[in-house]
């Protein structure tokens, strides 16, 4: 099986590299601290542990975790055939890690971007090799998700597509293909919603507990927008909603006030122990 | 003990859902507004809280239905270590 690398260790980081490895990969996942890919070990150890309990398969912490080997610093990637992204959803932090990617991986190694928002023709331009660049919008939590957007830029060539769809069938993954606009389907939709129900929560018009109820109760759907803003993080929608802003100077996409309080205030929602709601952590 | 245990796993799920009545025989993930993921921070509560490490094959979401369910493994894990 391939190596394939994992760019940074978050919550979606942390996602892929246990799904790359179950689905029988080695993976080298790197961030930029001994810290942060020390508590990504313990959080892949947690989830691997629960996977059953979720409704996935049943896994051996300790031989996933044999699979996946931890370094500081992208030069650990020079010897992966495919490099996976998930970096903040911040255009500056994207460029310069993909800059970056692009003097260091062999011309053969396709890089997939893992972003809800952001253009990929925009992040391919950043190297030299513009054709081995491809988006893979992952949904959280990774390896409980089956579908994934699959977003070529205008410049990926079908050999860099066919490769991430084999790396995606590895994984269990289905895809949907989606053209390259700010947003893809998802994104375009689903932040918008939760951007409003922000709205809500910050005019005083409903507590965010009513607005998921309603969510839940009236629609059917199992989780609220909000409760679903604290699962990918609050700083994400954030992130994203300011991308769609910039990207489609359309008014209709202007953040929501309480969500830039909550970004500054560190509450990121499930992954800091508060957002709109409070958890144990 | 076992009171006690199910008054602290009982507090622990009225607090993060106060709208949430139930008895301890209740199934929490019924109610609809308590999904699965509640289940993984149930876990690393009572992991934390009661000091035991509930062993892979305990890991089934029915030993986490209902806060009975849970004070019973609890009560099992402490006087296996006993």
């Amino acid at each position: 099986m391939a190596v394939i690398g994992v760019v940074g260790a978050g919550v979606m980081g942390i996602g892929v590299a246990q799904n790359v490895a179950t689905g029988g990969h080695d993976v080298v996942l790197v961030d930029t601290s001994d810290e942060v890919l020390a508590d990504a070990r313990t959080a892949i150890y947690r989830n691997c542990r629960l996977s059953r309990m979720m409704g996935g398969p049943t896994l051996d912490p300790d031989e996933v975790l044999a699979r996946i080997t931890t370094a500081v610093g992208l030069e650990a990637l020079a010897k992966a055939e495919l490099v996976i992204e998930n970096v903040t959803e911040n255009w500056e932090i994207k460029r310069e890690v993909h800059a970056e990617l692009d003097r260091i991986l062999p011309a053969d190694t396709v890089v997939v971007a893992n972003t809800s928002a952001i253009p990929i023709t925009r992040i391919a331009a950043v190297g030299g090799h513009p054709e081995r660049v491809v988006g893979v919008h992952f949904m959280n939590p990774v390896p409980a998700k089956p579908v994934v957007e699959l977003i070529p830029g205008f410049h990926t060539t079908p050999e860099t597509l066919q490769r991430t769809r084999d790396l995606l069938t590895s994984m269990g993954k289905r895809w949907v293909d989606v053209k390259d606009a700010s947003g893809f389907v998802s994104n375009r939709v689903l932040m918008l919603t939760i951007n409003e129900a922000a709205y809500l929560v910050h005019e005083g018009v409903a507590t965010a507990e009513s607005v998921d109820d309603v969510f839940r109760g009236c629609f059917g759907h199992p989780m609220g927008p909000l409760e679903t803003a604290d699962l990918i993080g609050v700083d994400t929608i954030l992130y994203s909603v300011e991308v769609l802003y910039e990207h489609y100077a359309d008014s209709k996409y202007r953040p929501c006030p309480l969500l830039k309080q909550m970004t500054d205030a560190g509450l990121h929602g499930r992954k800091s122990g508060r957002g709109f709601y409070t958890y144990n952590s | 003990m076992s009171n006690d245990t199910t008054a602290r796993i009982l507090a622990f799920i009225t607090n993060r859902f106060p709208q949430a009545d139930i008895t301890d025989t209740e199934d929490i993930f019924s109610l609809g507004y308590i999904n699965s993921l509640f289940a993984m921070e149930l876990v690393m509560f009572i992991e934390k809280e009661f000091t035991v490490t509930i062993p892979n094959d305990e890991l089934r979401i029915d030993n986490f239905r209902t806060a009975k369910a849970m004070t019973e493994l609890v009560d099992g894990l402490r006087s296996a270590v006993v």
